[in-house]
């Protein structure tokens, strides 16, 4: 997990990215314990009121819980939970950005497609 | 709560102070900014009643805070300056602390003293401008006090120690909230550690808000100088730097309707410090 505070992106957004990452790879199985708000603040020197909101949100969206005395928790079904609000956004973040990058370059979108084709088949 | 009333501070013909307004809220990380002589040291001085304001009153919790034992046993204040008899051993001082503050834990003042690697069984003026800085940060850490103040508290770190330190302020702000102020020209190394930031300029309170809103106040945007120049027109402009034909500008506000052509980057804590307190 990495904090990048150049970026811009809200530091509460990045944690809730991170801890969904750890959910998606595995790292945090469903039902096992999340680290502290506490833990969290102390690793990465951010305000622990920023590390709440960024759990505060992944409560909201059904990826964790909370068992009162003991911390969050994650979820059942978080994975796909994460997995579907993320393929939404696929497009946006990701499709969208890569057409654009190619078209600076004079790359055509067939190119592209072949591009990706030979990857997947490499991978 | 700490407030501030229209407080004006005098040293003969100087003033420190002008007609300052501000409250320190219960529980919260504060950043206190400002350039060097700003007044940073002054207010938190007038806080601890360790000067006494020229005009103006501070409050605590609603009662006057000068000359007031019950508020002012609530504030520990790790100073610049190191006020302690030179021939003084450490672990003295802390048995003299406890007697100043009775929440002092004693346990935990040991206990921070093994992390940074302080012997208590040395004499205050053996130690180096950088233990120094770190004694006196253990004796505020374990005071027990509700209002935590530092004036440069990582004059002379070393990063490892500047990081246990961050590191242990927020482990003590977790397990027993309290109020913090850090008073640091580090800005980068707090700007994600406070929740508010109080810049003083010249005697005055040149911005009081919380560190969320900072990122939206300005930006920076950056391309070919022509189009900059041409965007900019009739914006708030904070300051500009050119390299070649390449321009950034640095601009106060939000950020609408910027052309394709010109990359946007957020403008951080320091860098909307260095243009607001530019003269």
């Amino acid at each position: 997990m990495k904090i990048d505070f150049e970026s811009g992106i809200p530091i509460y957004l990045q944690i809730a990215d991170q801890i969904e990452d750890a959910v998606l790879s595995g790292i945090f199985p469903e039902d096992t314990q999340v680290p502290s708000t506490t833990e969290l603040s102390t690793l990465y020197k951010i305000n622990p009121a920023t590390v709440l909101k960024g759990v505060t949100l992944l409560a909201g969206n059904g990826v964790l819980y909370k068992r009162r005395g003991v911390g969050m928790f994650v979820c059942a079904g978080a994975k796909e939970k994460i997995q579907a609000r993320r393929k939404q956004s696929f497009f946006e973040n990701y499709v969208a950005s890569l057409l654009s990058e190619a078209e600076k370059l004079g790359i055509s979108p067939d190119e592209v497609i072949s591009m990706i084709k030979e990857g997947a088949e490499n991978d | 709560m700490i407030e501030v009333r229209n407080v004006t501070k005098k040293f003969r013909n100087v003033t420190a102070l002008q007609g300052l307004n501000v409250s320190f809220g219960e529980n919260r990380i504060y950043g206190l900014l400002g350039r060097n002589g700003a007044g940073k040291s002054t207010l938190l001085n007038l806080m601890t009643n360790r000067l006494v304001p020229t005009e103006g009153f501070l409050y605590m919790d609603g009662f006057p805070l000068t000359e007031n034992d019950k508020a002012l046993g609530k504030i520990a204040c790790m100073g610049e300056d190191t006020l302690y008899e030179p021939s003084v051993r450490l672990r003295r001082i802390f048995e003299w602390t406890a007697i100043f503050y009775p929440g002092f834990d004693s346990a935990y003042a040991s206990a921070l003293a093994e992390k940074f690697g302080l012997d208590v069984r040395k004499k205050i003026g053996q130690l180096s401008t950088g233990y120094r800085s770190i004694f006196k940060l253990i004796l505020t850490l374990a005071s027990g006090a509700e209002y935590l103040l530092f004036d440069e508290p990582v004059l002379g770190l070393d990063a490892n120690h500047r990081q246990l330190f961050y590191a242990e302020l927020l482990a003590r702000y977790s397990k027993r909230p309290c109020t913090v102020i850090l008073s640091t020209h580090l800005i980068e190394e707090i700007a994600n550690l406070i929740e508010h930031v109080v810049i003083i300029k010249n005697g005055r309170i040149l911005l009081d808000r919380p560190s969320e809103e900072i990122q939206s106040m300005g930006f920076t945007v950056s391309g070919r100088k022509e189009a900059v120049e041409e965007w900019c027109a009739g914006k708030n402009i904070l300051g500009s730097q050119e390299i070649g034909g390449l321009m950034l500008a640095h601009i106060l506000g939000e950020h609408s309707g910027v052309p394709a052509s010109l990359t946007v980057t957020p403008l951080d804590l320091q860098q909307l410090f260095i243009h607001l307190t530019n003269s």
